[in-house]
């Protein structure tokens, strides 16, 4: 069973190695769309890790250290992104956000800001989707955390924030560390949210996902080869928090 | 909340279609017992283009109201995106494209058995949400940067379609986003969040209120046809090649030219 599962887990990505059309894969890789496409996706990913970072922080704090009633029904309200399928968060950020959404039409009719379409979408789609992950890394690893030196800094006279600053955040820097890790891998492979939420336009907001599926329609091996791009990411991902996990332990 | 698909109107479809199958149905009672296992039996999947959404749901339930015993079940999707799951080796017994071009590279392949036939046709039309909040009035709004306007991607039938009117128009488009398939075009514009999309006349009336539809004169140049054809390998080819006959049959094409399809 145990092999089989082995099987059933590397035979896909071992197709996709053996159908990578190695001959082409330079032109392919150097198209203007794909580099665009592997721009944006990077860069896309890269914020929404970093708006995580900066709001899924201070929320995982509140998660871990919080004392107040309901805590555990708002750890399941914020987690839902993570179980959600990632279309109806597409879908559910259009009611929200869209130009006829709740916070949406007040924001076109007094702003002037519509966000379905821009890269904008594209970044609220994968933090919505992504920052759950970062959450609950980080909330794990607050939980681990001793909190004793917290309330000696407090007796020492150090305010809240500047414990957290210098202490706290110090001591879970391993767990936001590959939260964030987490968090970004998330955000890249995301689809299903960005093509609803976000649309596809390409230097706007065609991601590598999207690329590979609309190129699958036309030229599969250059799907394939575009594939091979998000895999070589995806392991050298795995590659780091594999590190991170065994530095940490140690 | 907006729902993208129109129930209502296929309701009103499968109307149209009991009313054309009625009486069919009823002289076809007295063969069909006497023919027993010959006739169409079991279970069929219909790859079908988007646009074919609910004028084949409602052909399907037609097909098995007059072949009890048969089951239909549908996968709407771009014919584009059909093509390459034919070609990945889908299970699927018959294929209706949107785009002669791709139905060829499905029968070039040899994944055909016989060769596909034209069962209708479409064209585009401008959609946007009910009242025209923009106030589009023809193509040429569809360059206007401050609009936000949908079209299929130019890797789907509809997208090739839009890039053939808009080059006939000298209109360069600036769309917002490009979409995977034309339902999915359709739905931004139902939902509201684009000003402006180019789809089938067919998507038009399928949606129903909430989408007004605009006809431009360079529709004409950018008529799609529709190619139907049973796969080769299909599992099960009479019930499959039954289905195909009763699209291109007389009660077939009223229900398909009643969702706005024109004939070949």
């Amino acid at each position: 069973m145990a092999t089989v599962a082995v099987l059933f887990l590397v035979v896909p990505v071992i197709g996709l190695l053996v159908r990578t059309p190695w001959s082409t894969l330079g032109d392919v890789l150097s198209r203007d769309t794909s580099i665009e496409a592997l721009r944006l996706s990077l860069m896309c990913a890269t914020l929404a890790t970093a708006v995580s970072l900066v709001l899924g922080v201070p929320l995982a704090w509140v998660l871990a250290r919080g004392d107040f009633p309901g805590r555990s029904l708002l750890r399941a309200a914020v987690t839902v992104p993570l179980v959600l399928p990632p279309v109806v968060g597409g879908v559910a950020l259009f009611a929200a956000l869209g130009r006829r959404g709740l916070v949406g039409r007040p924001l076109d009719e007094i702003f002037g800001i519509t966000l379905p379409f821009t890269t904008a979408a594209v970044v609220v789609a994968e933090t919505f989707v992504a920052m759950p992950f970062l959450v609950i890394a980080v909330e794990g690893a607050l939980r681990g955390a001793d909190r004793r030196y917290d309330e000696a800094a407090a007796t020492l006279g150090a305010s809240r924030w500047y414990t957290f600053r210098r202490v706290t955040l110090p001591l879970v820097a391993p767990g936001v560390a590959a939260g964030s890790v987490l968090c970004w891998a998330r955000a890249l492979g995301e689809f299903g949210a960005t093509i609803t939420f976000a649309g596809n336009f390409p230097g706007t907001t065609r991601t590598m996902p999207i690329e590979v599926y609309i190129t699958l329609q036309q030229d599969p091996a250059a799907a394939v080869a575009l594939s091979l791009v998000l895999l070589v990411v995806s392991v050298a991902v795995l590659a780091g928090l594999r590190e991170r996990w065994l530095t940490t332990s140690a | 909340m907006t729902v993208p698909f129109p129930v209502r109107r296929v309701a009103r479809v499968a109307v149209a279609v009991s009313l054309a199958f009625g009486a069919l149905a009823g002289c076809g009672g007295d063969d069909n017992a006497g023919s027993g296992s010959k006739g169409p039996s079991g279970k069929i999947v219909v790859l079908a283009a988007s646009s074919l959404t609910e004028s084949f749901t409602a052909l399907g339930k037609a097909f098995e109201a007059e072949h009890p015993g048969t089951t239909v079940s549908f996968s709407f999707a771009a014919s584009s995106e059909l093509a390459t799951q034919i070609e990945q080796g889908a299970p699927a017994d018959v294929f209706a494209s949107a785009s002669p071009a791709t139905m060829a590279q499905v029968s070039d392949a040899g994944d055909t058995a016989g060769q596909p036939v034209t069962f209708v046709s479409n064209t585009l039309e401008i959609a946007v949400p009910a009242g025209n909040p923009a106030k589009v009035t023809g193509l040429a709004d569809f360059a206007k940067k401050d609009l936000t306007i949908a079209l299929c991607a130019p890797e789907v039938p509809c997208g090739v379609a839009a890039d053939k009117v808009f080059a006939a128009a000298k209109v360069t488009p600036a769309p917002d986003t490009l979409e995977a398939d034309v339902k999915a075009t359709l739905a931004k514009v139902t939902l509201g969040e684009v000003d402006a999309a180019l789809v089938y006349k067919t998507d038009v009336i399928a949606a129903g209120d909430k989408v007004e539809g605009i006809d431009f004169p360079e529709a004409a140049g950018a008529v799609n046809d529709y190619p139907i054809a049973v796969l080769a390998d299909a599992r099960k080819p009479a019930t499959a090649r039954a289905f195909v006959d009763l699209v291109l049959s007389a009660g077939g094409q009223k229900v398909l030219t009643e969702a706005g399809f024109q004939l070949p």
